[in-house]
């Protein structure tokens, strides 16, 4: 698999997407957006396959001070997701913990010359020189991407925003805090609609927040929202303005062999996703991947074990905090498989259909340009093989937590901590 | 602590394995020694009794880390609580002793610390309420407007202004609910965390900012000091 890599100074901490895969755009620590465009595929130079390259950058968060609460709001972009195009522009939300922005990304190639009034650098003419009138011509130029922000999105929220999704309508988008979930008109930032509101009378009585939400991807009424007890609500805006009462509650009950008091914080679901086909949701809890039929609550249809060999190490990660680790996960293009990431900088992806899997590794070492990625295997003990690696020797700094799949080709892009990896895949062959 | 994840030895770990990790693992699991409850929890309740603090001590604590420290905080203190209908378990003679001072000096002092911390929460939503713009007949849900809060007193801040020892000292302070800087977030130095007792009664009484108080915060909001803060896990 060829493989892209590109360094940058801060910590990736979002990946994503547009709809048609054309571009890909990385959000970091440092509130910067970077935006990657796939080159178009050329018989003059086979090997660059549509690859990635660094289409445009810019600032999109800044560090603020709340006065009011003496509190540092950070820059980090914690989420960007693109608004179907509509027209010649691009166009998506990227969101940090309090504050959404709406960034306009346009193309400039050509430049009108020839003014009447003014000159080549552009000061005003003596009219007196002026004796006939030409009409100005657009000249081409060399390509300028061009990027503003057309909307704020501010003041909506109390808690952190941890993610943004766009409805189906393309009119509006929800953002979801801890506690509270608002709906939105993209043309309208003084104003947004409360929908969903977890927030005790008594905040003493607080045991669970909202740790995800999207929307249905077919369905402008539906959305799904997860939360830090494993729980998955399937609300319809249509029953009802406040939404507190879910549609559906999709909840696996405990298993008791399994219990141990790490069990809630590890059912807790990190991140949630619709399938492409809208028929069913992927969750991401701390060992296994789910994936849940929206016709049946009682227990999701299929789990898939990412990393059971942690499961006996559950104390000493709660002691250094990894077992708070967020993974994001995702779908294939034809729903057909499913990807998450993990420590040591692996990635795992499952075949529903096969029901084979694989560990990846992204790293500098393992993947060279056009090199084919080798499955990776980790030990427990027992029969060893030459190039596993053991439980022990488990990185548990370098953690893959985000990742995005190419909404139609077998491209992944892959966050590991500051570095950008983008594999293009020709054949899945080495499932196993 | 992210680092206690990083490599080591494997003779480390296979010293530290006996010594450790059987002990966290549940009383049902077949491979471990019937090791007392009560035992094994205590270390892991110092544990997350010192995540807990440490959490609250952020000036903006992650509530889904909170929630879930104090949730699993709430199990081990259940667990370690004497069952009556259970025939008294042989335990070594050192085992109840740690585990009865420990309940008897955090039980009540962690609820009502939790209690009382958990309700500094309630503050921090006090201060952002927004006005309510008139409700329309027609969008259906509750409208939040986008407007911040009043911010009449903070217009003092202006560059223009530079010094805030006006008369609208006053005034400064009118629209601000002075009873969060009470509160244990607000602790500016590096001392340690007080626990919920005597905390709880301070914040009844009327807030009543001294004189090194209010310069402290006039500082910090010129920006001539900056507010410690301690680093948070994982941001």
């Amino acid at each position: 698999m060829p493989s892209v890599l590109l360094s940058q100074a801060d910590i990736i901490s979002t990946v994503e997407f547009n709809h048609t895969g054309e571009l890909l755009a990385t959000g970091d620590k440092g509130g910067r957006v970077v935006i990657f465009q796939r080159e178009p595929e050329s018989k003059n130079a086979p090997h660059s396959q549509g690859e990635y390259d660094v289409y445009s950058t810019f600032q999109s968060h800044e560090p603020e001070f709340d006065y009011l609460k003496s509190l540092e709001i950070e820059e980090k972009i914690n989420k960007i997701k693109w608004l179907p195009q509509q027209n010649a522009a691009h166009s998506l939300l990227s969101t940090n913990d309090k504050t959404i922005k709406l960034w306009k990304i346009t193309e400039r190639d050509k430049r009108p010359e020839g003014y009447n009034l003014k000159d080549e650098e552009g000061k005003l003419k003596d009219l007196s020189t002026v004796t006939s009138l030409q009409v100005p011509v657009l000249k081409p130029m060399d390509l300028m991407v061009e990027v503003s922000p057309r909307r704020i999105f501010a003041n909506g929220h109390t808690y952190h925003i941890n993610s943004i999704s766009v409805n189906s309508d393309c009119e509006t988008y929800m953002s979801a805090d801890d506690l509270r979930i608002n709906l939105w008109h993209l043309a309208i930032t003084d104003r947004s609609f409360n929908i969903v509101d977890i927030k005790p009378a008594n905040m003493e009585d607080l045991t669970e927040v909202i740790t995800a939400s999207e929307f249905h991807p077919h369905h402008c009424n539906l959305f799904v929202y997860s939360s830090s007890k494993g729980s998955l609500r399937l609300c319809d805006m249509r029953a009802a303005a406040l939404c507190d009462k879910h549609s559906k509650l999709f909840e696996e009950p405990e298993d008791p062999s399994n219990r141990s008091f790490f069990s809630e914080i590890i059912s807790s679901v990190s991140d949630v996703k619709f399938s492409h086909s809208g028929r069913y949701m992927l969750t991401r809890d701390y060992l296994t991947v789910k994936v849940w039929d929206l016709n049946m609550e009682a227990r999701p249809i299929e789990t898939y074990q990412v990393h059971d060999y942690l499961r006996s190490k559950l104390c000493s990660l709660y002691e250094s905090d990894c077992i708070f680790d967020k993974f994001e996960c995702a779908w294939n293009g034809s729903d057909s498989v499913i990807m998450t990431g993990a420590y040591n900088n692996f990635f795992r992806m499952f075949d529903r259909n096969t029901k084979r899997d694989v560990t990846l590794e992204a790293s500098r070492e393992s993947s060279k340009p056009r090199a084919v990625l080798k499955p990776r295997r980790v030990c427990v003990g027992g029969k060893r093989r030459r190039d596993d690696i053991s439980v022990d020797s488990l990185d548990f700094t370098k953690k893959i937590l985000h990742t995005a799949w190419h909404p139609a080709e077998n491209i992944i892009a892959i966050a590991a901590t500051n570095n950008l990896y983008i594999f293009q895949d020709k054949v899945n062959s080495d499932m196993h | 602590m992210l680092s206690k994840g990083l490599k080591r030895k494997r003779e480390e770990e296979e010293k530290e394995a006996l010594s450790v990790d059987s002990w966290w693992l549940d009383q049902s699991h077949p491979a471990v020694p019937q090791t007392p409850p009560a035992v094994a929890s205590s270390s892991l309740f110092d544990l997350s009794v010192l995540k807990l603090h440490h959490s609250l001590r952020q000036s903006e604590p992650d509530l889904r880390h909170l929630v879930l420290v104090v949730n699993t905080l709430r199990r081990i203190q259940a667990s370690m609580e004497p069952t009556t209908a259970l025939p008294p378990v042989p335990m070594p003679p050192t085992a109840p002793s740690v585990a009865d001072s420990l309940l008897a000096s955090s039980d009540a002092g962690l609820s009502a610390s939790m209690a009382s911390l958990l309700e500094d929460l309630n503050h921090i939503e006090d201060l952002n309420q927004v006005p309510q713009p008139q409700a329309d007949e027609g969008p259906p849900g509750r409208s939040i407007g986008g407007v911040p809060p009043n911010l009449g007193a903070l217009d003092l801040l202006g560059p223009a202004t530079g010094c805030l020892l006006d008369d609208g000292l006053e005034g400064l302070f009118e629209d601000i609910d002075t009873s969060m800087y009470d509160s244990e977030l607000w602790v500016p130095a590096s001392e340690g965390l007080k626990p919920g007792p005597e905390n709880g009664p301070a914040k009844e009484e009327t807030p009543e900012l001294d004189e090194a108080e209010l310069n402290y915060l006039m500082d910090v909001l010129v920006g001539t000091q900056a507010l410690e803060r301690p680093p948070g896990p994982g941001r």
